[in-house]
């Protein structure tokens, strides 16, 4: 026993040559081949079920003309007044996001607090967490293909679908924020002798307000990108015009439509992050 | 000296009397000892005037009109009832595309994932010093990313005909630009210490960064890789839709012919689909962190 430590101490004390440590650095080769096996099987076998048939000579005049287009837009459709114009369809497409993202964001409060566990009991906050998932999983394509029966086609049936698209995450966000609330803010209040109603207005909501907020500004940055599918289903804004430009092939119409899009997301992106941040830092 | 610029400049700011305080003069509060406290007039009215205005705005604009939705509820009641009574029987229809929708993503994220790497090191302020490069990458990337998944999956269904290779490159596109953005993000923020230390040393710039900087990257790549792949299963299920193969098409057809049991069951099959696989990356981003 005595000499196993003697020759711990021993090495211990040696002091050991850059080479030696060098030597004995931790090996990782085997975590990275077992990695890169696994994507390589994972490749192998997902490459089965994706035929590749080559570029159509149809492919390649779409290619081509989707390049034209994007280099040659169609000015006046680009910066035109009328209902059909872009400038017109890029508002609509906002008016759907703005909409939905408030209506999501009102109806996602009283899901985060009932699926908060330390406000409800455990039991009742699980069932409204799988709500939430479920809600959350069904693509948004498919709510807007179910919500199009109730209201039928238009910038509506794009503005209840992202609300109630809008509540899975809007309230997954809101969860973590209401379960990190400062519980010892309301004990001093209670110290003082609030009212709940006090409590609520002094404790609770200064706590929230900045991050809910924030997310609903988040969710407003989705929103926006998500309008413009929407509409090609039928729900509204920009995107069924530039599809219908798509399938009959009017490149210059195609490119104004992408030009719009980008600059708009663009835009609303870089305000979007400012505004996150000043709020993130208390301004 | 950049640093003390910015200083000086931050107490600037603080003594400038913002616009709105020069408006809407802030209420003087008398303490009980004699002193004056000001207190800022809150913005609240201001930001609620303009989220009104907003939201009064958009109501015109979409037509949106709230007694159409509560008068015809019932009908989403049903399609709802239905959906909650999967058709079990159409179970066996539903695998092909499902493992067509799996392959699709993971083929695509390996590709996009690939691709974003070198991009991202060279969009990354720190590594890369050449500023005109950093910006034009950047705005690329940015570029590729206000593009709809959709859109794309449309555009490369109408080139690579329809099937699921379109699928593949939209979603690698589509990954592309996400993983590039979040990676030069984290890349920036890595400690450049053992880089100059190597440097100084002797080594070359590219043995510098393959010992000092990759080990660093290398779990944050792999980590935002994964979350990828889980947004990615998501929206692969829908690309189907605009033809490029996968659970879209089977969406579309039940919805097509109302057999919203069917559709039911799809959307069951993705459910499961999608926890599963969400436990599994959550489990393995946990571990890399």
């Amino acid at each position: 026993m005595s000499e196993v430590l003697k020759q711990l101490e021993n090495s211990v004390d040696e002091k050991l040559t850059v080479a030696e440590v060098y030597a004995n650095r931790p090996k990782k080769w085997l975590l990275y081949t077992a990695i890169v096996l696994i994507i390589a099987v994972l490749v192998g076998w997902s490459s089965s079920g994706v035929n590749f048939n080559g570029v159509t000579q149809v492919g390649a005049e779409v290619a081509k003309g989707v390049f034209y287009g994007i280099f040659n837009p169609d000015r006046s459709l680009l910066f035109g007044t009328k209902d059909t114009d872009v400038p017109y369809l890029l508002l609509q497409t906002m008016a759907i996001a703005v909409l939905g993202t408030i209506f999501g964001a009102i109806l996602a409060i009283p899901f985060a607090f009932l699926a908060s566990e330390n406000i409800m009991p455990k039991p009742v906050a699980y069932i409204f967490r799988v709500l939430i998932l479920l809600i959350r999983t069904i693509p948004s394509l498919v709510w807007a293909l179910m919500w199009i029966r109730v209201t039928g086609p238009g910038p509506q049936c794009g503005v209840i679908t992202q609300a109630v698209c809008s509540i899975g995450m809007i309230s997954k966000m809101y969860i973590t924020a209401i379960e990190d609330l400062d519980t010892k803010i309301l004990e001093s209040l209670d110290a003082m002798g609030c009212t709940p109603f006090q409590k609520i207005r002094y404790g609770v909501i200064p706590q929230l307000t900045a991050s809910f907020i924030s997310t609903a500004i988040y969710r407003f940055d989705i929103n926006l990108k998500d309008a413009t599918t929407l509409g090609i289903v039928g729900a509204g804004g920009i995107g069924a015009s530039l599809v219908q430009c798509l399938n009959s092939r009017r490149w210059a119409m195609v490119g104004s439509f992408v030009w719009g899009l980008m600059i708009l997301v663009m835009i609303i992106e870089l305000i979007s992050t400012r505004i996150r941040k000043k709020l993130a830092h208390g301004a | 000296m950049k640093q003390k610029q910015r200083e000086i400049h931050g107490k600037e700011d603080d003594i400038k009397v913002k616009l709105f305080d020069r408006i809407f003069k802030p209420q003087v509060i008398t303490l009980a000892n004699g002193k004056t406290v000001e207190r800022p007039r809150s913005r609240m009215p201001l930001i609620a005037i303009a989220l009104v205005l907003a939201i009064w705005w958009a109501l015109r604009m979409t037509g949106f009109d709230l007694s159409v939705i509560t008068t015809r509820f019932s009908k989403m009641l049903d399609l709802l009832k239905k959906i909650f009574q999967p058709d079990w029987s159409f179970f066996p229809k539903v695998i092909n595309p499902l493992l067509d929708t799996i392959k699709m993503s993971i083929l695509g994220t390996v590709i996009g994932c690939l691709l974003a790497l070198p991009i991202a090191i060279l969009s990354s302020s720190n590594i890369n010093k050449n500023v005109a490069v950093v910006s034009v990458f950047r705005f690329i990337l940015g570029l590729i990313r206000t593009l709809p998944t959709l859109i794309l999956a449309q555009v490369c269904a109408l080139i690579f005909s329809l099937g699921t290779f379109a699928g593949t490159v939209a979603i690698s596109i589509f990954t592309f630009g996400i993983v590039a953005k979040m990676l030069f993000e984290s890349i920036e923020t890595i400690d450049m210490g053992p880089f100059e230390a190597m440097e100084a040393l002797g080594a070359n710039k590219f043995q510098a960064f393959w010992s000092a900087c990759v080990p660093q990257i290398l779990p944050v790549y792999l980590s935002h890789s994964l979350y990828c792949f889980e947004m990615n299963i998501r929206a692969s299920a829908i690309l189907g839709y605009v033809g490029a193969g996968g659970l879209g098409i089977t969406i579309n057809e039940r919805v097509g012919w109302r057999d919203y049991n069917g559709l039911g069951m799809v959307l069951l099959t993705l459910f499961v689909v999608v926890v599963a696989i969400e436990f599994f990356s959550e489990h393995l981003r946990k571990k890399l962190s």
